[in-house]
């Protein structure tokens, strides 16, 4: 297994110390809650969703490194994008972290979102990348919840 | 702190000491591990190991089975090590030392049988601000199946239960106590004794969960008058799986059994079926055989080494840690009772306890970073996990710089 050090990287380390997109959207289209029972993470994000475009997105929480910076750097790579993306997105980042993509595998729609690639090698940390992505799924289908459990 | 006990012992030598344990010398990360989660589970001794694969490889078969010669000297084995249990902790009668899987399943085993006959509509159950789940579950199903409540003795700051409110909690409803020995989180060692003397007066048995406790201090059941004392072999440089719940000769003989099967019936007919005697009747099915001999000699390992040594040792270890940690300016050790064992839970300033845990495994460092199976300890000090350092007999001085340089390297890494 890799040094978990590795995975602090300081664009996460700065994410986490100032995370974007901090806060609630008052009028909001759509809106989840997320969940990590394992570590006590807890996610809000709150969503403008008008012509099929993700208009504006914002999160609240409180969590690790991992989850707060895994936080701010998706609600700025989904913001603007159409709303299949941003699930793709969803899908291709979840694939990553959790090493189920087949070597190779071009993820071109994740960007820099690549740093978490390293996840994968920490089986327990897994989770919290995934939850503001989870959080984003519940909320883009309708639904109030989401928990890593 | 208190004055070190013990400090006019031989010191135990550690580097002697550490060479039963090879996982002491495995390297994680390219860094020699530094194990300081003992709280979490206990290293087994070479001693141990070796007794319970001599057990598996020449001696396996099953207990109180037939007449084999087999079969006897399994039992008794298996039957030493229960006694090897009741003289560890002073118990007056192998009947009163039932084997369980672990400290979760005794206290589950009073709650479902003791508890279920005592405990009525109405009625109240007294349990420690500081309790591990596995002594607020058991007892939060029983509440909710007879409509009981929970009351809860509540703590200080500095993590020692607030005692003149027993008077209060302690009332004519309350039919049990519940109550942790060593907190797993704090490090809390409780007067239990005194706890238990007070519930008594009003004819109230208590409860006292050890597992925190049999690795640290000598502990006499008959000295605190415990009613019931649970522990777990793996807390105890034993193996897992398997536990203990002691309890008075009186309480166990009156209570129902719990789990039916073989190996606790006097006899079976399809009108009805006569139980054994304690232990026996709670013991249904065939136990874990190696893991009951393995903690015989764990048992045996420890007090060759003499717990008095031992909480002399790690008391020192946790002095120095103490304060080692304590020079860390946005570090905040949660739990600074009077009396305490070799567990130091700390939260550092802007730095998640998970994110902590995984930058001291990246060093090799093994601590625990979450809740520690105690949410209600996590939101009375107002925080959503701790990252916890454990000490054992045979962690040194050197460790502990290697954990407080591990946590300054992290700190300013997050900087």
């Amino acid at each position: 297994m890799s040094d978990p050090r590795e995975l602090y990287q300081q664009v996460i380390l700065e994410h986490n110390k100032k995370p974007r997109n901090f806060g609630k959207l008052e009028s909001c289209t759509h809106h989840a809650e997320g969940h990590n029972p394992l570590c006590g993470d807890e996610l809000s994000l709150t969503l403008v969703v008008a012509n099929g475009l993700v208009q504006d997105i914002k999160f609240t929480g409180s969590g690790c490194a991992i989850d707060v910076a895994s936080a701010s750097l998706m609600t700025g790579a989904v913001k603007g994008k159409p709303v299949a993306e941003a699930e793709a997105m969803a899908e291709q980042f979840r694939g990553m972290v959790r090493g189920e993509l087949e070597p190779g595998t071009q993820t071109p729609l994740l960007g820099k979102l690549t740093l978490f690639s390293g996840v994968k090698d920490l089986p327990s940390r897994v989770k919290c990348a995934v939850l503001p992505w989870a959080t984003l799924h519940a909320a883009l289908k309708g639904e109030a919840e989401a928990s890593t459990e | 702190m208190s004055t070190t006990p013990g400090a006019d012992l031989q010191p135990l030598d550690v580097a002697v000491i550490r060479k039963d344990f090879s996982l002491l010398s495995r390297v994680l990360h390219g860094k020699p591990v530094i194990y300081l989660d003992s709280a979490v589970s206990g290293q087994m001794p070479i001693q141990v190991i070796e007794r319970m694969a001599k057990y598996e490889r020449e001696e396996h078969t099953n207990v109180h089975r037939g007449v084999s010669t087999l079969s006897q000297e399994a039992t008794d084995f298996y039957e030493a090590a229960r006694e090897k249990v009741r003289k560890f902790i002073g118990a007056g009668s192998i009947k009163e030392i039932v084997w369980t899987r672990g400290t979760t399943e005794a206290i589950n085993l009073v709650a479902q049988t003791y508890g279920r006959v005592h405990v009525k509509e109405g009625d109240e159950i007294l349990l420690s601000a500081m309790e591990h789940h596995a002594n607020i579950v058991p007892w939060q199903m029983l509440a909710q199946e007879k409509g009981a409540t929970i009351k809860v003795i509540p703590m200080t700051d500095a993590g020692e239960l607030i005692l003149e409110a027993l008077d209060e909690l302690l009332t004519e409803r309350t039919k049990i106590v519940g109550v942790v020995h060593v907190s797993n989180v704090l490090g809390t060692v409780n007067p239990v004794k005194e706890i238990i003397a007070r519930a008594h007066v009003k004819g109230i048995p208590v409860l006292v969960d050890g597992a925190q406790a049999v690795p640290h201090l000598q502990v006499n059941v008959q000295d605190l008058d415990a009613d019931f004392y649970v522990f777990s072999g793996h807390k105890l440089s034993g193996p897992t799986g398997i536990g203990v719940l002691y309890g008075k000769l009186a309480h166990l003989e009156a209570m129902p059994p719990w789990h039916g099967g073989g190996n606790m019936i006097r006899s079976v007919s399809w009108e009805r079926t006569t139980y054994m005697a304690a232990p026996g009747k709670f013991e249904a099915g065939t136990p874990p055989i190696a893991a009951a001999i393995g903690l015989g000699v764990a048992i045996d390992y420890i007090t060759a080494l003499s717990l008095d040594r031992i909480a002399a040792y790690e008391h020192e270890l946790l002095l120095y840690a103490t304060e080692r940690l304590s020079r860390i300016p946005s570090l905040r050790i949660l739990g600074n009772a009077n009396e305490k064992a070799s567990v130091i839970s700390f939260v550092v300033e802007g730095i998640h306890p998970h994110d902590l845990g995984s930058l001291l495994d990246g060093d090799g460092v093994v601590v625990r970073a979450g809740h520690h199976c105690a949410q209600p300890v996590m939101t009375r000090f107002g925080v959503p996990a701790t990252t916890r350092a454990s000490f054992a007999y045979f962690n040194t001085r050197e460790e502990v710089d290697i954990l407080v340089s591990a946590v300054e390297k992290a700190i300013e890494l997050f900087r």
